[in-house]
């Protein structure tokens, strides 16, 4: 069943010299029980794409398309409604746990708040108890709704902020960067936990990092994204395994298989910077900082189009079948595939 | 990709054999004051040769940072010697000011690390006109900043000199850090974490100039960081810290190919997407540099002993990982790795696991 289903997105900052469009035309579509990747690096729109979902981008930005959370369009919402919607329905995890955190409140009474602000009739009582069981529900103990953010390890408090977002138990959490600042087993045990709440909840999770080869061993399906669009999708484990983007490829080998002889000895890097918004190149945006591209690519700006059973990739280069293609004026040089 | 062999490099009038970098049984006891001390460092011994990458890998709160920290003379070891050329590094304000010319910080945080109100320029001079080079080696000081700016791929460098942090991108940022610790001409960098606030497509870019500087200028690299695929990507040789102890060392290759020591066995095993090995997902946090368990410090956690018959691990055994004290892993260029449970299979099936003869 699907919870989250964005259309044809669009979202405009307004800058001093002209508009600034951060999200360029993205859909997507997070079901019950699913794990959904959202890749990318910084500036690409991931987390202005996260924030939309809760109609909580910044004033003044212009949004268009739809963002139905169960059918209902939040931009387009009530605020009451809204208000409604928000911790109830879906709820995000930001990055950052230890600046999300208020430090002069015990974790207990900053889970309590969402229940006592959206939930009429709960007594303070009541939303204790339920912070104390979303405590061990996260792997902490009960008693520790008792302390301050700065008595918990920097796991512990991403702990407390994912307690918080189920606090409401709504049926989408979408999860940005959740374990970027952790270090490797603290990060193995936050998405352990993550997709353990998948599984026993029915939750929809939308999961957001810069980190291709998290998402792929965790997500079911992973969607890459590059200056405001969406530039392949599929699932998890073949995005990073067999990517066919050439942006994509580039994310997926930044991080190297340990023990493959390939990475060893020559980290992979993409070179150049990411475009700025307000001036994106001509043609295909990535084309400056690609690889391979012929020189249709500076002048024709690729969909997103069918690239294999279950995958889709936006470039002039990638066929139906997801195999090589030659471009209308330029061959495919070698090393594409 | 060519590895420099060690020795090769800059070199000095260094006694043959001599590392450039030696830690002799390191301790570093931190707090007190009413608060219980941390043994933050229980006893390392670690050597970086010239033109050699180290990486030092472990979880938070392992001790890494504070061994970094006690190698860049910012930290004084509560006992053992930090021996350079071969020679102890003497405590004196002239010793540490020569030794810290000689060693530079890569920090963690590029965008934390810079004032915003300074330029790149005036973040690379910095170190210059504290180690007074351009009166010493009596070259003009912008020329050193541009030289060191190009050598940290920022060229040409008069593009970036007048730019201000927020004009830069974080691996632009990252390199402005790198250029100014170049810039004072060091022959170790102590990297803490260098890439891990940078986007992915950037990491490989920022690991690659490591690797382009060790071949280039024969730098010795130490790098702090829990991510086994960077110590892949560029490590000559790594060590693995587990609560202020190396547990287990070695080429790079061999640490990951084989790992003999349960903890570096889990903590491969997590590393997203390595695809080989069924993820051990250790419980609870990394435990307290305050209370360190007695017997082999790994034990509460360690998959191994937790199950027990079925890896090998019989009751005698068992009890020696609990309360036998290991000794310090050796300062050896080969694999070493300090458990119990791998010492009891290496003996063979001759003399079986934890054979009760050696009390």
């Amino acid at each position: 069943m699907t919870l989250l289903q964005v259309e044809d997105l669009h979202v405009t900052y307004r800058g001093g010299e002209g508009d600034v469009p951060a999200v360029r035309g993205v859909d997507l579509t997070v079901g019950a029980g699913e794990v959904v990747g959202l890749a990318g690096e910084s500036g690409c729109g991931k987390s202005t794409l996260a924030s939309t979902v809760l109609r909580l981008q910044p004033a003044g930005a212009r949004v268009t398309g739809k963002v139905l959370l169960d059918d209902e369009d939040v931009l387009t919402m009530r605020w009451g409604r809204l208000r409604a919607v928000r911790w109830a329905a879906a709820s995000v995890v930001f990055q950052g746990a230890l600046h999300s955190l208020n430090p002069l409140q015990r974790v207990g009474d900053q889970i309590a708040e969402p229940m006592l602000l959206h939930e009429p009739g709960t007594t303070r009582g009541a939303a204790g108890r339920r912070a104390a069981d979303l405590l061990e529900r996260v792997g902490l103990p009960a008693s520790r709704v008792r302390a301050y953010p700065h008595q918990l390890s920097g796991g512990q408090r991403q702990r407390v902020m994912i307690a918080m977002a189920l606090a409401c138990s709504p049926r989408l959490v979408v999860a940005d960067e959740p374990t970027t600042a952790l270090d490797v087993m603290v990060q193995a045990q936050v998405l352990d936990l993550l997709t353990g709440l998948v599984a026993d909840l029915g939750l929809g999770l939308l999961l957001i990092s810069h980190d291709l080869s998290v998402l792929g061993s965790t997500c079911d399906r992973v969607a890459v994204m590059y200056a405001g669009r969406i530039v392949e999708t599929g699932p998890g484990r073949d995005l990073f395994t067999d990517a066919r983007h050439p942006y994509a490829k580039a994310l997926a080998a930044a991080f190297p298989t340990v023990g493959d002889p390939a990475g060893r000895r020559s980290p992979a890097g993409l070179p150049g910077d990411p475009p700025d918004p307000a001036a994106l190149p001509t043609g295909c945006s990535f084309h400056p900082r690609c690889t391979v591209a012929v020189a249709a690519c500076e002048r024709r700006d690729p969909l997103l189009r069918p690239a294999g059973p279950g995958r889709s990739a936006a470039c002039l280069l990638v066929g139906e079948d997801g195999g090589p293609l030659a471009a209308a004026d330029g061959d495919v040089p070698e090393g594409l595939r | 990709m060519t590895a420099t062999t060690p020795g090769a490099g800059a070199a000095g009038a260094t006694p043959e054999g001599s590392p450039l970098l030696a830690l002799e049984d390191v301790h570093v006891v931190l707090g007190g004051h009413g608060a219980p001390s941390a043994r933050a460092v229980d006893g390392v011994h670690l050597q970086v040769r010239r033109g050699e990458i180290v990486a030092l890998a472990g979880e938070s709160g392992c001790g890494k940072t504070t061994l970094a920290r006690t190698v860049l003379g910012l930290q004084r070891p509560t006992s053992g010697r930090v021996l350079v050329d071969g020679v102890e590094l003497g405590t004196s304000r002239a010793d540490l000011r020569a030794w810290r010319r000689r060693v530079q910080l890569v920090p963690q945080d590029p965008t934390g690390s810079l004032n915003p109100r300074r330029t790149v320029y005036e973040a690379v001079a910095e170190g210059l006109r504290i180690h007074r080079i351009p009166a010493e080696t009596g070259r003009r000081e912008d020329d050193l900043v541009a030289e060191a700016l190009e050598r940290a791929g920022l060229r040409p460098a008069e593009r970036f000199v007048a730019r201000y942090p927020a004009e830069l991108s974080g691996g632009q940022r990252q390199r402005v850090l790198i250029a100014g610790a170049l810039a004072v001409g060091p022959e170790l960098l102590v990297a803490d974490e260098p890439v891990s606030s940078l986007d992915a497509s950037v990491r490989g870019t920022i690991l690659a100039l490591l690797l382009r500087l060790r071949d280039e200028l024969g730098l010795s690299v130490l790098v702090v960081t829990h991510d086994l695929g960077l110590a892949w990507n560029i490590a000559d040789r790594l060590a693995v810290m587990y609560l202020g102890r190396v547990v287990e060392a070695g080429p790079t290759e061999e640490v990951l190919a084989d790992p003999q020591h349960p903890y570096t066995q889990a903590l491969l095993s997590v590393v997203p997407e390595t695809g080989r090995l069924e993820p051990v997902v250790l419980r609870g946090e990394p435990p307290d540099a305050t209370a360190i368990p007695a017997g082999c410090r790994f034990h509460p956690r360690c998959p191994a002993l937790a199950e027990g018959p079925a890896a090998g691990v019989d009751e005698h055994l068992a009890a020696r990982c609990r309360g036998e004290a290991l000794p310090l892993l050796p300062p050896s260029a080969g694999h070493t790795a300090a458990c119990l449970l791998q010492a009891a299979k290496a003996e063979g099936p001759g003399n079986p696991a934890g054979a009760p003869d050696d009390g």
